[in-house]
């Protein structure tokens, strides 16, 4: 983006920003250890109906790559303790049953 | 769909999915899939809601942020797709809302002897205008309907539309900027990026001979109208025959480079197994050993307006019909069957919109006794391509064209 060649409607944006994250909290996430860590890493840049879209068919090596891809090819800031209780949630709640 | 033979095939967990799928089913069943193909991951269906965002008609929602919005299938009753029914797909997350008056494109680049910047105005006053039907198709199209399942957005059969599109031939504006001989790559940049800094802005390159071909625009109408905000308001770049990862939404950086641009979204992302796809457009520079960019859509086709397991009675007709098209060679039949692929009959095309269209088809049979049929169309193109029966894998999830079988029964 080349942002001195756009105006940004703030206030657009702004109220579009509050509705769809208004929208995102209507999803149920089942409760278990890491929730909240879930919510808080992945939650910056995407909505977290990705995780459930992508389920249940990845086992704990599919879900390590996943969170391992927004790390290392998408540059999110997670520690690798964060990213070991992101993944242990995601495998455990919404992984491939065994 | 979810038979009983595949419900028995997932045992336990299956049948805990399959619950939730029935449910899904009782809320908005026919709006949200095709008849016909494997099943979405139950996560996918689950989540997959009819929602309504500024300017579109309600659309089957995958994510939410950044937004992606499926085309519901009865629209594609039609050739063209009204705007305001026509898909969304973004990678990431902050979208501006450019404005008419503010915008501008900054066309240049190391291969660019006269860079310039373009106002709106410019552009619609200073070029010629062309038109051209054509259909934009995510890359990942039905990327859901892969077995097994790949990661992704997990997209039925509707990530795609088609429109006639209006603008500025890219060919005319680079020539503007007196495009050098070592020119290889047109890279091209829009006004979404993403929310962390180091997250890889969308970026795309197509080669040059694609970007001077006459039907590659920068289109400032759709269907008459201005684009719609989310189909990259004020102007997106079209490539016609070529999956939609290459139209530029919201652009505003358009240049010409000297060797291959190497940013993330085309060193990484989007790129197929070679040799295992019948197409033809090869996009040299970005080629290595293993893969090559994803280029032209394979040919493929739609039923619309038959659902699963939908009775008919005994002595009326069937009337199976649908869109079909490719990227680009044009398609030069669509055949029919009605009993799960022994004996086809070649349905009848509707109006030539031109090769990069949708290309509507029909055919209407009474079928002899009563009992179950299983609907198929298989669409080919004038290159000598066919829709395959069976899924050529890969691990993006690229290029479904998977014949279509739908189970109905005549009572």
């Amino acid at each position: 983006m080349t942002t001195r060649n756009v105006i940004v409607g703030v206030l657009a944006l702004a109220v579009g920003a509050g509705a769809a994250f208004a929208q995102e909290k209507r999803i149920a996430f089942k409760d278990g250890p890491g929730l909240q860590t879930f919510q808080a890493n992945c939650g910056t840049c995407h909505s977290l109906d990705y995780a459930i879209l992508n389920s249940p068919f990845l086992d704990r090596a599919g879900w390590d790559a996943s969170v391992k891809k927004m790390i290392n090819a998408f540059g999110a800031p997670i520690s690798a303790d964060d990213a070991k209780v992101i993944t242990d949630y995601l495998a455990e709640n919404y992984g491939k049953p065994s | 769909m979810a038979t009983r033979r595949r419900v028995l095939q997932l045992g336990a967990a299956g049948a805990v999915a399959a619950a939730g799928i029935a449910w899904w089913r009782g809320a908005a069943a026919k709006d949200v899939i095709a008849p016909g193909f494997a099943d979405l991951p139950a996560g996918a269906m689950a989540t997959g809601e009819l929602e309504t965002i500024p300017g579109k008609v309600p659309l089957i929602k995958r994510t939410w942020r950044p937004p992606n919005y499926e085309t519901p299938i009865e629209y594609f009753a039609e050739e063209f797709t009204p705007n305001r029914a026509f898909f969304v797909r973004y990678h990431l997350a902050n979208i501006p809302e450019v404005s008419a008056a503010s915008w501008s494109l900054n066309v240049g680049g190391p291969s660019a002897a006269s860079p310039f910047t373009l106002s709106l105005d410019q552009l619609k006053r200073d070029f010629p205008a062309a038109e051209v039907a054509a259909v934009c198709q995510c890359s990942g199209n039905r990327r859901g309907l892969f077995q097994p399942h790949v990661t992704g957005v997990e997209w039925g059969v509707a990530a795609m539309g088609n429109a006639r599109w209006k603008g500025a031939r890219l060919k005319d504006v680079l020539a503007k900027a007196g495009m050098k001989p070592d020119a290889v790559e047109i890279v091209l940049d829009g006004a979404d990026g993403p929310v962390m800094p180091a997250t890889p802005d969308f970026v795309k390159s197509i080669p040059v001979w694609k970007a001077i071909d006459e039907n590659t625009l920068i289109a400032y109408e759709m269907n008459g109208e201005p684009l719609p905000h989310w189909n990259g308001f004020p102007a997106r770049i079209v490539v016609p025959g070529w999956t939609g990862t290459y139209w530029m939404k919201h652009v505003t950086s358009i240049q010409a480079v000297p060797k291959a641009y190497d940013g993330f979204w085309m060193k990484s992302a989007y790129r197929i197994p070679k040799g295992r796809f019948p197409v033809i457009d090869r996009f040299l520079t970005q080629e290595t050993d293993a893969n090559t960019p994803i280029t032209e859509m394979v040919v493929n086709s739609l039923i619309v307006g038959i659902s699963a397991g939908q009775k008919i009675p005994m002595g009326q007709p069937l009337t199976v019909k649908g869109v079909a098209w490719d990227g680009g060679s044009g398609i030069s039949r669509v055949d029919v069957s009605t009993d799960g692929g022994r004996d086809w009959t070649e349905a009848t095309l509707g109006p030539d919109r031109g090769r990069y269209s949708f290309r509507s088809f029909s055919l209407t049979v009474t079928p002899p006794a009563r009992g179950a049929l299983t609907v198929m169309s298989r669409a080919s193109n004038r290159a000598g391509a066919a829709q395959t029966f069976e899924l050529i894998h890969n691990p993006a999830g690229y290029h479904h064209n998977v014949v279509q079988r739908i189970a109905v029964e005549v009572v």
